[in-house]
C-alpha cells in the first residue's frame, strides 16, 4: 500500500490498509522496547508539525514517533507566528513547505484544513485532528490497542459514548473499527449525535444503560463544558449522572472488556476517578501505543524500504541502507 | 443615419415573442426593426437571438468599502460580458448602502460603468437589524429595492414597520428579504445534514430559511407590502411561495444559478469555492429550484455574484466566506442546465427581473422602436468552457472553472453603445 497522505481512514482503503498499519506498528512497539528504541529508517527526512490548536500530547506523540525513526523535526505554533498577522493558510504552508519538509503533521480547529494543505503541497500531509472531522491516527491507535487486548475488532460490540456531534475521534474510530469488522453503537442525547447518520454503518441509543451489558469496549469521549452554553444539555451533572461511566456501571461490564479514553480525561464526568484506574482501562496503553503507530503511518508515508511490513530486525539492520 | 448601429441578421425575441429583423439604434434607442437595414456600423447577429438585456436582481459589487475583491467598473464589465446591461448593487458594501450618502456615490461610480447600476437600500442603518434606514430619501434619489442582504431582518416587530412605512413612501418600492433564521442558523457553513455530518461542519438546516419565509409571507398578509424573496433554495420554501401566491398574495421570488446547479455533496472537497449563503442544499432541493423556474413559481434567476479575493478563501472552509461569482456564467448556465427554451430563460434573466427591480421603462424590453437601446445578442449554441482566470471580474471564485457551458453572449449594447463585441468588453 502506497499513501501521499494520511487525511482519513478512508485514505488507508479499508480493512487491508488499516491491517498494513497495525502489522507494521507491531514492528515498532518492538523497536520502543528495545534499549536503543531508534530506527534509522527516515534518517535525513524532515517532518514539520503545524498546530493551529494547542494539543501537547498529539504533538509530544508525533515528534518522539519522529524522532525514533531518525527523522528532523521542526515545529510551527500558532500562537507565536504570522498566522495571528493575518497570513492565509495556504501561504503559511509553502513557507513550511519551503524549508524543505517531506511531511507536515496537521492539527487544526477547521474541519478540512489538512486536505487544503495536502492540496497545496507536495510534502505528505498527516492529519492530526482537525475540527469535529477526523483524527486518524487516534483511531489506528485505538484499533491497535484493543487487537493488543481482545486479538482482533471483527465481531466485537463497540460503544461509543458521548459528545459524538463535535468528535473527530468518533468519526475516525466508525470508519475504523466498522471497516475491521466491528459493530459500533453510538451512546448519546440527540443534541449531542450528528444531524444526519445517513451512510453511517452504526447503530445508535440514548440509554447507556440498555446497551451496556453487550459491550466489550466502552469508549467514552471527552465532555466539553462550552456544550452546556449551546443548550445541548441542561447541566454536566445530568450528562454524568446518564452517560457517565460510574462505578456502579463498570461493575455490570465483563471482566475483558475494555474502557478507553482518546484523552485528556474529565474524571468525575464521563469517567468515574476510580472506574479510570480498573485493570479493564486501557487509557495509558493507548498514549504508549500512539508513539508506535505514528512512527508506523510516517513510515508508511516517507518510508523506502523494500517490504511492505518489514520486521522490527529489518528496520534495525536498514542503518547502512539510509 | 450618424452614429447609427445596427445589429444584423438576428432573431428579434422579447416577452411579445420572436420574429427575424435586424436591429437599428441611434441615439441611444432603436429607431428601426426590419429587414437590410444598414447604419454605420454593423454588428453580427447571424444565428443569434437579439433580446432585451438581462436584468440582475441581486449583484454584490462591493464598491465601496471591498474594491480588493471588485469595483463597479470591474463588476459592470463582468456583468455585460454575461449579457447584463442593469445590476442592482446589493447594499452590503462599507459603509453600508443606508442613506442618501452612499447611494449618490454608488449612483455616480455606475455612471461611467458598463452596465446600468441600481443600488438597493438597506432595511436598516448599518445592516444592523435595529433601527430602520432613512428609506424616503433613498427612495427619492431613485432606490427601488430595500433589503439587508447578507442577513436577514431578524426582528418580527421591526420587519413589519418597515414592510408598513415602506407603503407610504414616494414611489413604489418591493422589501427583499435574505430569508435567513440567525439563532437557528447557529453560525452554520453549510447545509446541515448528510454531508455536514459526515464532513464535521456545522450546519444550517433548511429551516433557517423557511422560518423567515413563512414569517414574511404573514408580515407581507398583515402589510399588504410588496415583498420579494431572495435566492430562495430549498423545497419548502417554495412550496410555500407557492401557497402564498395560490392565496392571492403579491410576493415574488428568486433563485440563483447555483442552487439549481450544484448540491452539498461538493462541499465534500472542503474547497470554500463552494461556501454560499443560503449553502448549497440537497439535490431534492435543486430539483424544487429547477421545477420552481419551470412552473413559475420562482420569477427571477439572479446570480448573487458575490466576489472574494484569492487570500479570502485560501482558508479552511468554515473561516472563509462565503459567495461566488456569478455574472459571466448566468445565462450559460441557465441555458445548458435548465430544459426551458430560450424565450423562458430569458424570462427569468430579462423581463421579469426588470419589473421586480423597478426598472421596466429601460430594460426588459420590449425590443421596438423608441425604446432604450439595452439589448443582449446571444449565440445560443456557443460552446465554450468556463477559466476563471478570464474573468473580468477582480475575483476568481466561481465554482464552474473547467465546466462545459453552451450558450454565449455574442454583443451587448447599453444605450445604443456595443458595450461588448464579439465576446469582447470594449472598455
Amino acid at each position: 500500500m502506497t499513501i501521499a497522505d494520511l487525511l482519513s481512514i478512508d485514505d488507508l482503503g479499508g480493512a487491508d490498509g488499516i491491517e498494513d498499519v497495525l502489522r507494521l506498528t507491531d514492528s515498532f512497539v518492538e523497536v520502543t522496547e528495545r534499549s536503543i528504541p531508534r530506527v534509522p529508517a527516515l534518517r535525513g527526512k524532515t517532518v514539520a508539525s503545524l498546530f493551529y490548536e494547542d494539543s501537547t500530547r498529539t504533538r509530544m506523540s508525533f515528534e518522539t514517533a519522529a524522532k525514533r525513526l531518525s527523522a528532523d523535526t521542526m515545529s510551527f505554533s500558532v500562537a507565536s507566528s504570522s498566522v495571528k498577522k493575518g497570513e492565509s493558510l495556504r501561504d503559511t504552508a509553502l513557507t513550511i513547505e519551503a524549508m524543505g519538509v517531506d511531511a507536515i503533521v496537521v492539527r487544526h480547529s477547521s474541519s478540512g484544513a489538512p486536505h487544503r494543505v495536502a492540496g497545496w503541497v507536495d510534502a505528505a500531509v498527516v492529519n492530526a485532528g482537525d475540527g469535529w472531522h477526523e483524527h486518524p491516527t487516534q483511531a489506528l491507535l485505538d484499533c491497535y490497542t484493543i487487537r493488543q487486548r481482545l486479538g482482533g475488532l471483527g465481531g466485537l460490540h463497540i460503544m461509543i459514548v458521548g459528545d459524538v456531534k463535535h468528535s473527530r475521534v468518533a468519526r475516525s474510530d466508525v470508519a475504523a473499527f466498522s471497516a475491521l469488522g466491528a459493530e459500533v453503537t453510538l451512546v448519546a442525547p440527540p443534541t449531542l449525535l450528528p444531524p444526519s447518520l445517513e451512510g453511517w454503518p452504526v447503530r445508535v441509543s440514548h440509554d447507556l444503560d440498555t446497551v451496556l451489558p453487550g459491550a466489550d469496549v466502552v469508549y467514552l469521549l471527552r465532555m466539553q463544558q462550552e456544550r452546556m452554553t449551546e443548550a445541548l444539555l441542561p447541566t454536566l451533572r445530568e450528562y454524568t449522572t446518564r452517560y457517565g461511566l460510574s462505578r456502579r456501571r463498570a461493575e455490570r461490564l465483563g471482566a475483558g472488556a475494555v474502557v478507553m479514553h482518546p484523552g485528556p480525561m474529565n474524571r468525575g464526568v464521563e469517567i468515574a476517578p476510580e472506574v479510570a484506574d480498573l485493570p479493564q482501562a486501557a487509557i495509558i496503553d493507548q498514549v504508549r501505543n500512539g508513539v508506535a503507530v505514528r512512527m508506523a503511518v510516517l513510515y508508511l508515508l516517507l518510508g523506502s524500504g523494500p517490504e511492505k511490513v518489514p520486521t522490527a530486525e529489518r528496520l534495525v539492520e536498514q542503518a547502512g541502507v539510509a | 443615419m450618424t452614429g447609427s448601429l445596427v445589429l444584423k441578421g438576428g432573431r428579434v425575441l422579447d416577452a411579445g415573442g420572436g420574429r427575424d429583423g435586424d436591429v437599428a439604434i441611434s441615439g441611444g434607442r432603436i429607431v428601426a426593426i426590419g429587414p437590410d437595414l444598414s447604419g454605420d456600423r454593423v454588428l453580427d447577429a447571424g444565428g443569434c437571438v437579439v433580446a432585451p438585456g438581462l436584468v440582475d436582481l441581486h449583484a454584490h459589487l462591493r464598491q465601496p468599502g471591498h474594491e480588493e475583491a471588485e469595483t463597479i467598473e470591474t463588476g459592470s464589465r463582468a456583468a455585460a460580458l454575461g449579457g447584463f446591461t442593469a445590476v442592482v448593487a446589493m447594499p452590503n458594501t462599507e459603509p453600508a448602502i443606508d442613506g442618501a450618502g452612499v447611494v449618490r456615490e454608488v449612483q455616480e461610480l455606475g455612471r461611467t460603468a458598463l452596465c446600468d447600476v441600481f443600488p438597493a437600500g438597506a432595511i436598516t442603518l448599518g445592516r444592523a437589524g435595529h433601527r430602520l434606514a432613512p428609506m424616503a430619501e433613498m427612495a427619492e434619489l431613485g432606490v427601488r429595492m430595500f433589503t439587508d442582504d447578507g442577513a436577514g431582518v431578524q426582528d418580527n416587530g421591526l420587519m413589519r414597520r418597515a414592510m408598513e412605512y415602506a407603503a407610504g413612501l414616494p414611489r413604489p418600492v418591493v422589501l427583499a428579504q435574505h430569508c435567513e433564521d440567525g439563532a437557528l442558523c447557529g453560525g452554520g457553513h453549510m447545509h446541515e445534514g448528510e454531508w455536514s455530518s459526515r464532513l464535521g461542519i456545522a450546519g444550517q438546516p433548511a429551516e433557517a430559511e423557511e422560518l423567515m419565509v413563512m414569517r414574511d409571507i404573514a408580515l407581507a398578509r398583515l402589510t399588504g407590502a410588496r415583498t420579494h424573496f431572495q435566492h430562495l433554495s430549498t423545497a419548502g420554501s417554495l412550496s410555500m411561495v407557492r401557497a402564498a401566491r395560490g392565496g392571492g398574495l403579491a410576493v415574488t421570488a428568486e433563485a440563483t444559478t447555483h442552487h439549481f446547479t450544484l448540491t452539498h455533496a461538493a462541499c465534500a472537497s472542503y474547497d470554500p469555492v463552494y461556501k454560499v449563503n443560503p449553502p448549497l442544499r440537497t439535490d431534492a432541493d435543486v430539483a424544487a429550484v429547477r421545477q420552481g423556474l419551470a412552473e413559475g413559481a420562482i420569477d427571477a434567476i439572479a446570480t448573487d455574484h458575490a466576489p472574494h479575493t484569492q487570500e479570502a478563501k485560501e482558508q479552511p472552509f468554515d473561516e472563509a466566506p462565503p459567495g461566488m461569482l456569478g455574472l459571466e456564467t448566468a445565462l450559460a448556465l441557465a441555458l445548458s442546465e435548465l430544459d426551458l427554451p430560450i424565450e423562458g430563460v430569458l424570462a427569468l434573466l430579462s423581463w421579469q427581473p426588470a419589473a421586480i427591480a423597478g426598472v421596466e421603462d429601460d430594460h426588459g424590453g420590449p425590443v421596438a422602436e423608441g425604446r432604450p437601446a439595452n439589448l443582449c445578442v446571444v449565440d445560443p449554441d456557443h460552446a465554450w468552457t468556463v477559466d476563471p482566470a478570464r474573468s473580468a471580474s477582480r475575483s476568481r471564485n466561481s465554482p464552474y472553472a473547467g465546466r462545459r457551458l453552451r450558450g454565449r453572449v455574442r454583443h451587448t449594447v447599453l444605450r445604443g453603445e456595443p458595450v461588448v463585441v464579439d465576446g469582447e468588453a470594449q472598455r
